[in-house]
């Protein structure tokens, strides 16, 4: 079975112990994987929605969302 | 609009040119019939429902699912999407090489590229998704029974599969589409497999307060013995949104997919297909998609905080109960009085006044939504 790939990164020693200290007692059970959560956060949050429907198909799905009665 | 799982739908549905060219040659291709849960899985995927995957995992996506969680781009992906074969089969194919799915009918459903064959471990692949290895829960029942080996590779879906509920069916594509034309901005999706009594009205109807549009979106596939049959489900369900729901607040679509029982990682799986129809919140309720005892009540609840890159919003809610003190339903959060005073939102006790032709009281079920299912002459899978 695989294992989950890493790399290093690096983070100023001061804000390596704040953190440290403020995952003490918690979930997290080291600190990489306390910046590994924020940084999927923040990355989520930048997610772009890409989805465009061309004029065409949304015409026809609205046709057939009629048909069936969801929208009038 | 929230944005689909990874960025973009999917959309694996090949048009009528690129049908007949491909059949055209398909006449020498290898051809392989798959039960009815994996034709829906080829039609989830073909239509942007299992976004952002584009066919059945290869072997490095396969095992960081199962270890991680996480597709190897590090998206949350929680459920195993394979396709199993015997050895037989396996031996006769090759990386590069295309096949013919077909449903048990005979009738062509896609063309599958093979990218990847590979062996698996069904044990292993028990432990992690479903965090048991007895053979007695349902998903591991199944894992049992599958062939040995997995083929990885993206598939074109050629025709889409029959259903008598085609009324029903909506495309992420569609229901983003219906949102839009509502003027929904913020939709709650519920996840259901039984008919609605009245702790599932409460639900849906609390977390509609706080968003624009509900979308009920019952499964549809093989579930345990036991379970409503669609039929029944579907039909109470309309009856439920005709007699006590505004109709531009809520709408019905289904889900063809089996149901798992992973628990946990199926609450994941469920939210991630949520996202892909377009609603930004979901419901997640007690023990949700568990059974028996494998799952901690509110194991589903707690494991989304691993995933704070979901992009959809848990909802999260305690079991209800009708309290006939407080004569209204309430939740341990919400009541003072004792269990005594509390009647419980059983699925066994409704079932089982059903089964003996009763109509359950009114504090548990809609009366008009229990007379429709006993008008089914068996409304359970046998």
């Amino acid at each position: 079975m695989m294992e989950k790939e890493f790399t290093n990164i690096s983070i100023p020693t001061s804000l390596y112990k704040k953190i440290e200290e403020k995952i003490k007692g918690t979930e997290f059970t080291s600190v990489s994987s306390y910046v590994a959560k924020v940084l999927r956060e923040s990355l989520s949050k930048e997610e772009e929605n890409k989805e465009v429907f061309s004029a065409e198909e949304e015409e026809k799905i609205k046709e057939r969302l009629k048909a069936l009665g969801y929208i009038d | 609009m929230i944005s689909p799982h990874g960025g973009k739908l999917v959309n694996r549905v090949l048009n009528v040119p690129e049908k007949e060219a491909v059949l055209e040659q398909s006449s020498s291709w290898l051809s392989l019939t798959i039960d009815p849960d994996l034709v829906s899985d080829v039609e989830n995927i073909a239509t942007g429902v299992y976004s952002p995957l584009e066919g059945f995992l290869n072997r490095p996506d396969f095992e960081s699912v199962l270890k991680n969680m996480r597709l190897k781009s590090d998206l949350p992906w929680t459920v195993p999407i394979v396709l199993d074969v015997s050895r037989e089969m396996a031996d006769k194919l090759e990386p590069g090489q295309q096949i013919l799915l077909r449903a048990e009918d005979s009738q062509p459903v896609a063309v599958m590229t093979v990218e990847d064959i590979y062996d698996y471990d069904k044990e292993e692949f028990s432990r992690q998704v479903y965090a048991t290895t007895d053979p007695k829960h349902p998903g591991v029942a199944r894992v049992l029974q599958m062939k040995e080996v997995l083929l990885g590779g993206k598939i074109d879906l050629l025709n889409m599969p029959v259903t008598p509920y085609d009324r029903y069916r909506l495309s992420p594509k569609e229901t983003r589409i219906l949102f839009k034309e509502k003027g929904w901005k913020t939709v709650v999706g519920f996840q259901t497999r039984n008919t609605p009594h009245l702790g599932h009205e409460y639900v849906q109807k609390t977390a509609l307060t706080f968003t624009d549009g509900l979308f009920i979106n019952p499964v549809i596939g093989r579930k345990k013995k036991g379970d409503f049959k669609d039929e029944v489900i579907l039909a109470s369900y309309e009856e439920l949104i005709k007699n006590y729901y505004l109709k531009e607040r809520a709408v019905m679509a289904i889900l063809k997919m089996e149901m798992r029982y992973a628990g946990p990682r199926e609450a994941i799986h469920h939210a991630i297909i949520r996202k892909n129809f377009g609603c930004t919140h979901i419901i997640i309720g007690r023990d949700h998609a568990g059974v028996g005892n494998y799952y901690h009540p509110y194991a589903a609840q707690e494991i989304f905080e691993e995933f704070p890159d979901l992009g959809i919003v848990p909802l999260f809610f305690k079991s209800f109960f009708f309290c006939r003190k407080c004569n209204s339903i309430e939740n341990e959060k919400t009541c003072p009085h004792p269990s005594s005073e509390h009647i419980q939102f059983s699925g066994t006790r409704i079932r089982d006044l059903l089964l003996k032709g009763e109509v359950p009281p009114p504090e548990l079920m809609r009366p008009e939504v229990a007379r429709i299912i006993l008008s089914f002459e068996n409304p359970f899978n046998e």
